[in-house]
């Protein structure tokens, strides 16, 4: 008992209709260790953190903790035999406070009363211990993406849990809030817990981790027991099955007239007046800390929230206030950052999900929707974007992130008049491999002279991506750069709230 | 490159057993529904004295039309997650609106055009209230079920309301090609929103919006728009339904359709349309509605006490649930 692992899994094989999620997978992870997952989207990471977590049943193979053989029925049994799972899809209970949310179901009482106070110094207590900076009495909904996770790890650590799995924890974290995720980790390996990591950033990997296993199309392709002398391009070669020598890929553009041109735009959530201007073929990024204003502001200039003031201009045309669909006639389009919620309709076929927009230009007899037509856009994109799904008609829903990503992509690429493509986190919790294609997507739609504005938190995505980097902090653009002259230092310190107030707008 | 590696990727990934798996779900899923009313017809027509016969059949479709017509576009509502409690108000206010039209005007064309109108302007209090002032679709027709059901009491003094023109009644008991007038009327309800659902944008639309309203929205979908003309409609239908129930009753009752609205839901959702919005077919409400009106057909043929068929009924719309609820998990592990 005392040379098993802390987890196994053994010969593990899982099929969904007409999908062979996981076939004849096993690794082993120690206590006191933190072992990598790697693999690109749908290569079967999260469907196994389901089976670990109780939440999918497999068809072959076992799960052993500490050399006995688990079979979890159900989400609660993982919890109680020590398996805490926390997923990309957080659960929590958004209208209650970050105290109820980690107290749940077993709030201290008095008298038969919820104890308030006790439960408030506990609370208070605990975290400050994790040295995590949060107020217990804030309702989750008020708090950022990254601050709800940070409630989540700190419920799993409560609960005692001796395997803790972490699916793309720092996805949605800042800077600061990576660093204090990475301390915890580092101290519940020190109290020999045994964790899973699964991430795309290979640099966390290689910082964390002790051992890694990689996927690739539901088998596992590499085992490493250390990642000492590993390199990172061994790593990506292994995961994508190829080798991708620059995952950038960028080839300067000629750019054209302006194309997008924002001036003093406010709404609700963009209190300052907001100017910018892109060009025909040239792709911006925008850089900033989470909670810069930069959703926000591209949320206005969509029409997706309300504009208060402000004008807003595709190729010299005024873009009615806060009307998407003058936008999209317009052909400026916006992918959002949260395709769950604001993205993909779940429960709809990728075809649908694919033709919803572009669906008005092909109408039979101006009335009727031209089934064959969009069968055929459907399939021209599942191939060219490389969607993995097994027919366009499989919702959507049950395909991973990065092709539902490709698939609402696919809605805007199938716009035959696009002309502005605003995409908000393009490549969150996406793989190296689809990340690489649809940095490919863009420089070909600005090739074709479409403006791009991209939006993201990843700063050598957006230094190795942009023809030129806007950078905004506290809702207010505080620099530009062009491509030669943005590097880290200085896009950063842009974008910094310290350097806010005292570096001058600079143009380049 | 690309390609052959896609294929690969389909090769590998996508076995024949699980692929034909898949398909073979896929056709239990379609088609079982209607497996389970032909065998229940069948056994049916063996069993039960009568129910077999031309007669019975025709009385069976006559006694669902009304049931049909609103369960069309009931399914619109649903599947963009919504609900419309307020039907059923809709059918008896439009019946004595049109008696009392009709016999004030002397004209039962201005009565049914003055009724369509009304029905059609309760759906669109019902869709702007909803759409544009945010309301749970629940609570406002809820509201407006008890507001029309009181108009109808109202403006009929809460009697019976006959109508003097002969030529009104034709439109309940007219038949046509041997089938009667508003069997005829719920066909055509069938293969219009059957169309209107599968093969125009604004029926895609309603699915994508009952999938996820925001989503929806940002790809595009006039959102506020869709969802009034949802209601809309259903208004018109209904009111659509109540003046033929008043034809063939002969007069316009502000107690018809008590619970109408939960008939015609449950129809739906034994049809197989999600209340979670999203999912829905015209064949699985024809189906869901056949099934409704076979059981009480057969039920009354059969001489069961009409308190027993309520809970006959309820058994059947929990069962409907229960085998949806199962094919979904399936579908989900």
């Amino acid at each position: 008992m005392t040379d098993a692992p802390r987890l196994e899994f053994r010969h593990i094989g899982k099929t969904f209709p007409g999908v062979r999620a996981l076939s004849d997978v096993g690794f082993a992870v120690r206590a006191g260790s933190v072992h990598g997952l790697l693999g690109e989207n749908g290569a079967g990471k999260s469907t196994m953190m389901k089976i670990l977590g109780g939440e999918y049943i497999p068809d072959e193979g076992e799960v052993a903790i500490d050399g006995h053989v688990r079979h979890f029925r159900k989400a609660a049994d993982a919890i109680d035999a020590g398996v805490a799972v926390i997923h990309q899809e957080l659960q929590y209970v958004p209208e209650l406070s970050v105290m109820e949310n980690l107290l749940l179901g077993r709030l201290p009482t008095r008298f038969g009363l919820v104890d308030r106070r006790r439960a408030l110094a506990w609370t208070r207590e605990r975290l400050d211990a994790l040295g995590v900076d949060l107020d217990p009495r804030a309702k989750l909904k008020q708090l950022s993406i990254g601050q709800r996770q940070m409630v989540e790890i700190v419920k799993a650590i409560l609960r005692d849990a001796k395997i803790l799995a972490l699916d793309e924890p720092t996805s949605s974290l800042s800077h600061r809030e990576t660093d204090v995720l990475f301390r915890l980790v580092r101290d519940l390996r020190a109290q020999g817990k045994a964790m899973i990591y699964i991430s795309h950033r290979l640099d966390e990997i290689f910082e964390l981790c002790d051992a890694a296993t990689i996927f690739r199309d539901g088998r596992k392709v590499a085992d490493f027991d250390t990642l000492e002398g590993v390199t990172r391009d061994a790593l990506v070669q292994r995961m994508v099955g190829r080798e991708i020598s620059d995952i950038f890929g960028y080839q300067p553009r000629e750019h054209g007239d302006v194309r997008l041109s924002v001036k003093n735009v406010t709404g609700r959530a963009v209190p300052l007046p907001v100017s910018f201007e892109v060009r025909a073929g040239e792709i911006v990024g925008f850089f900033g800390l989470v909670g810069a204003g930069r959703s926000e502001v591209m949320r206005v200039v969509y029409g997706a929230d309300r504009r208060t003031a402000g004008d807003v201009r595709v190729d010299g045309q005024s873009i009615k206030r806060s009307h998407i669909r003058d936008a999209i006639r317009h052909g400026l389009v916006f992918c959002p950052e949260d395709r769950k919620e604001d993205g993909i309709i779940g429960v709809r076929s990728v075809s649908e999900n694919i033709n919803i927009s572009a669906r008005r230009n092909h109408l039979t007899a101006g009335l009727f929707v031209n089934d064959r037509n969009e069968a055929r856009t459907a399939d021209s994109y599942i191939e060219r974007l490389r969607i993995r799904t097994p027919h366009r008609r499989q919702e959507i829903r049950l395909l991973s992130g990065g092709n539902q990503q490709k698939a609402v992509l696919s809605r805007w690429l199938a716009e035959k008049d696009l002309r502005v493509l605003i995409v908000d986190e393009p490549t969150r919790g996406i793989d190296v491999g689809a990340k690489n294609e649809i940095y490919n997507v863009l420089y070909e739609l600005a090739a074709r002279g479409v403006a791009v504005v991209m939006i993201s938190s990843e700063l050598p995505e957006v230094l190795g991506v942009s023809d030129r980097v806007v950078t905004m902090c506290r809702g207010r653009i505080t620099a530009q750069f062009d491509r030669a002259s943005a590097n880290e230092q200085n896009v950063l310190a842009a974008a910094l709230p310290e350097s806010a107030g005292s570096t001058p707008i600079r143009n380049a | 490159m690309t390609e052959s590696n896609a294929a690969a990727i389909a090769a590998t990934r996508e076995t024949p057993e699980a692929h034909r798996r898949a398909l073979l779900w896929q056709v239990v899923d379609d088609y079982s529904l209607i497996g389970i009313f032909v065998v229940l017809f069948a056994v049916l027509s063996m069993t039960v004295q009568y129910f077999f016969s031309w007669d019975n059949v025709v009385g069976l479709a006559l006694s669902v039309s009304q049931i049909g017509m609103v369960a069309c576009t009931m399914m619109f509502c649903l599947a963009s997650r919504d609900f419309d409690l307020s039907v059923g108000s809709t059918v008896a206010f439009a019946g004595v609106f049109c008696a009392i039209v009709s016999n004030a005007t002397g004209s039962v064309v201005i009565g049914i055009g003055a009724s369509l109108i009304a029905g059609a302007l309760v759906g669109f209090v019902n869709g702007a209230v909803i759409a544009k002032l945010k309301i749970n679709a629940l609570i406002t027709t809820l509201a407006t079920m008890e507001i029309v059901r009181g108009l109808a009491f109202i403006a009929s003094h809460g009697q019976a309301v006959g109508v003097t023109s002969e030529a009104f009644f034709t439109l309940g008991s007219a038949e046509f090609l041997s089938l009667p007038v508003p069997v005829w009327v719920t066909l055509a309800c069938f293969v219009v929103f059957g169309v209107l659902l599968n093969k125009t944008i604004y029926g895609r639309n309603t699915l994508a919006i009952g999938g996820n309203p925001d989503a929806a929205r940002l790809a595009g979908v006039a959102v506020d728009r869709v969802r009034i003309a949802i209601f809309l409609i259903q208004g018109l239908v209904a009111a659509l339904a109540g003046i033929i129930l008043a034809s063939r009753m002969t007069s316009g009752q502000p107690n018809a359709g008590e619970g109408f609205e939960l008939n015609v839901i449950s129809a739906c959702v034994l049809g197989g349309v999600s209340l979670m919005g999203g999912r829905a077919s015209i064949s699985g409400v024809l189906v869901g509605v056949l099934i409704m009106g076979t059981v009480q057909n057969a039920m009354s043929l059969m001489n069961i006490d009409a308190f027993y068929q309520y809970l006959v009924r309820g058994a059947i719309l929990l069962i409907a649930v229960l085998v949806d609820q199962l094919k979904n998990r399936r579908q989900s592990r």
